[in-house]
C-alpha cells in the first residue's frame, strides 16, 4: 500500500529564482495535491504611492518587476493619464508600443532559455540567452536602462528614438529573426523536447477560464484573448492577431511563447513604419480625481493597475492584479495528478514571477 | 520524429568564435545614454533641494546651512529623476556603472560653494508650487 507524503518545492529551487513555495502532496511518484505558498519578498509597494507624489510612483510601479518593468510603468501611466484626461501624443504611443514589445521578447526569450533548463537542455538555454542579449543591447541603446528601462512618463514617454536608430533596430531584429526560426525548430519540433512536453499538465479550456488563466497560459488552452486586442496604446492602429495555441499542455504553452516572438517582431516593424513625427509628451499639471481600471497585455498575461485620486497631488489608492496571481489557480489545477519529475518544468509553464506577485 | 535539431546550431557554434565580450581584454559595452552613476559639478548647484524632494529612494540630502550634497549609492536606483528636475543641469548621468564597494562607504558627500538664502516663510508656498509644476 502506498503512504501519502508531502514533499516541500521551494522556496529555494534550482529551477526556479522565485521564491515560490508548493507543498506537494506526493502518492506513489504522482502529486496528488499542490498547496502554493507565497509571502517572502512583500516589499509594500502598494502603500508608497500615498508618500510620493503621482509623477514620480512611475519609477516605483517600474521596479514591482524587472521583466515587465515597461509595461507597468506605462500601465500605471494610462491609468493616471485616464484619470485627468490627458491626451498623450500619438509618437509617444507608437515608442510605448515599441518598448513593450522588446520587453516581451526580453521575457519570451528568458522564459525559453529557463525552460530549456528546467528540461536540462543546457545548450538550448544559453542559446535563448545569446539571443536575448541583442534584444537587451537595443533597449540600452534606446532607454538607458537594460532592464529598468525608466522611459514610461505620466503624459508620454521620456526618450525619443531617431529614425536612423528606428531603422537599425529593425534591421537587427530581421537579423536574429533567421536565428530565432533555428531556435524554434529545436524547441517545437526536437523529438526530445517533444517527449518531455507532449500532454503533461493539461489545462481544458473550460477550466482555464474558470479559473481566470491569463496571457500564453489561456491562449495555449485556446482560448483567443489578449489585452492588445482591445487597442490601448497604438494597437489599434498595427494589425495584431492573438497567437493561439490548441494543444492545452505544456507544449502549446512553449508554442504560444515562441510564436509571440515573431509576431512582436512583426509588430515593432509596423510601428516603426507607421510612428508620426511630432511631440513626446505634454505637460501634465493639476491633481488627479477619480479612479480608474488600467489594463495591459503583459508577457505573462493580463495586468491591471488600479488608481484612485483624491484631489491631492499623492494618490489615494493603487492597487495592482498581476499575471501570476491569476495563474495560480490554474497552476495548482495543472499539478494534479502530474508526474513528480514534470512539477518543474509544469510550473514554469505560466512563468511565475514573485516579484510581481507579492509587489 | 525529428532528431538532432540542434546540430546545426552545434556546428555554427563550433565555428563562430564566442559570443561573449571577453570582458577585461574587450570593454564592456556602453552607450551615450546609459544610466551608470549620478555626479555633480559642486560650482553651479544652487541648494535648491529640488533633487532631494524628488528622489523616489530618498537617496539625496542638501544640507544648506553646512553647504554639503550627499548621495547615497547604496539607495540610489539611478533612475535619472534628480538629472531631469535639476533647475541648473548641474547633475549629470555618467554612463560608467558605479565600482563595488567592499564595506558600506556609500554615502558620498559634495560641498558645494553657493547657498541659496532662505525665504521667509508667506512667500515660501506660492514659490514652491510654481517650482513643482
Ligand atoms: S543639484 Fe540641482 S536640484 Fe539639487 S540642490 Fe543642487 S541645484 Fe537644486
Ligand atoms: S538617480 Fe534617482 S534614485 Fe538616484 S539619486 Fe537621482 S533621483 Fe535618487
Amino acid at each position: 500500500m502506498s503512504k501519502k507524503i508531502v514533499v516541500p518545492f521551494g522556496p529555494q529551487h534550482p529551477v526556479l529564482p522565485e521564491p515560490l513555495h508548493l507543498d506537494l502532496v506526493v502518492e506513489d511518484e504522482k502529486v496528488k495535491e499542490a498547496i502554493p505558498g507565497v509571502g517572502y519578498i512583500h516589499r509594500g509597494l502598494e502603500t508608497l504611492v500615498q508618500k510620493r507624489e503621482y509623477p514620480e510612483y512611475v519609477y516605483i510601479a517600474e521596479r514591482i518587476c524587472g521583466i515587465c518593468s515597461f509595461i507597468h510603468g506605462m500601465t500605471y501611466c494610462q491609468g493616471v493619464e485616464t484619470m485627468m484626461n490627458v491626451e498623450v501624443p500619438e509618437r509617444a504611443e507608437f515608442l510605448r508600443v515599441i518598448w513593450s514589445e522588446y520587453s516581451r521578447m526580453h521575457s519570451h526569450l528568458l522564459w525559453l532559455g529557463l525552460f530549456a533548463d528546467s528540461m536540462g537542455f543546457e545548450n538550448l538555454f544559453m542559446d535563448a540567452w545569446r539571443l536575448r542579449e541583442h534584444v537587451l543591447d537595443d533597449m540600452e541603446a534606446t532607454t538607458g536602462g537594460r532592464v529598468i528601462q525608466g522611459s514610461a512618463k505620466v503624459g508620454g514617454v521620456r526618450r525619443d528614438i531617431s529614425s536612423e536608430k528606428l531603422d537599425e533596430m529593425v534591421t537587427g531584429l530581421e537579423g536574429i529573426r533567421g536565428e530565432l526560426k533555428d531556435m524554434m525548430d529545436v524547441f517545437l519540433l526536437d523529438s526530445s523536447v517533444k517527449s518531455r512536453l507532449r500532454n503533461i499538465g493539461m489545462l481544458s479550456p473550460e477550466d482555464a477560464y474558470e479559473l481566470g488563466a491569463v496571457g500564453p497560459t489561456l491562449r495555449g488552452s485556446s482560448v483567443a484573448s489578449d489585452v492588445r486586442m482591445n487597442g490601448y496604446a497604438a494597437y489599434d492602429r498595427l494589425h495584431f492577431e492573438p497567437v493561439v495555441e490548441d494543444g492545452c499542455d505544456c507544449y502549446a504553452r512553449c508554442a504560444v511563447r515562441a510564436k509571440e516572438l515573431f509576431s512582436s517582431i512583426d509588430l515593432i516593424k509596423e510601428a516603426a513604419q507607421k510612428i508620426p513625427d511630432g511631440p513626446i509628451e505634454v505637460k501634465v499639471t493639476g491633481k488627479p480625481e477619480g479612479e480608474y481600471f488600467s489594463r495591459a497585455e503583459q508577457p505573462r498575461g493580463e495586468v491591471i493597475h488600479y488608481v484612485k485620486g483624491n484631489g491631492t497631488k499623492k494618490l489615494a489608492r493603487h492597487r495592482v492584479r498581476t499575471p501570476t496571481m491569476a495563474n495560480i489557480p490554474p497552476l495548482v489545477k495543472m499539478l494534479e495528478g502530474c508526474e513528480f519529475a514534470d512539477v518543474p518544468v509544469i510550473t514554469l509553464t505560466i512563468d511565475p514571477c514573485i516579484g510581481c506577485l507579492e509587489r | 520524429m525529428v532528431y538532432f535539431e540542434m546540430a546545426k546550431t552545434v556546428v555554427k557554434s563550433l565555428i563562430n568564435g564566442p559570443s561573449t565580450i571577453r570582458y577585461p581584454a574587450e570593454p564592456a559595452k556602453e552607450y551615450p545614454i546609459s544610466r551608470g552613476h549620478v555626479t555633480i559639478d559642486p560650482a553651479r548647484c544652487i541648494s535648491c533641494g529640488m533633487c532631494m524632494r524628488k528622489c523616489p529612494a530618498d537617496a539625496i540630502c542638501v544640507r544648506r546651512d553646512e553647504k554639503l550634497w550627499e548621495i547615497d549609492l547604496f539607495k540610489c536606483h539611478v533612475c535619472n529623476c534628480c538629472v531631469e528636475v535639476c533647475p541648473v543641469h548641474c547633475l549629470t548621468m555618467d554612463t560608467d556603472y558605479r565600482p563595488a564597494f567592499s564595506k558600506h562607504d556609500g554615502v558620498k558627500v559634495v560641498k558645494i560653494t553657493y547657498v541659496k538664502p532662505e525665504k521667509k516663510k508667506p512667500v515660501k508656498k506660492p514659490a514652491e508650487e510654481k517650482s513643482e509644476e
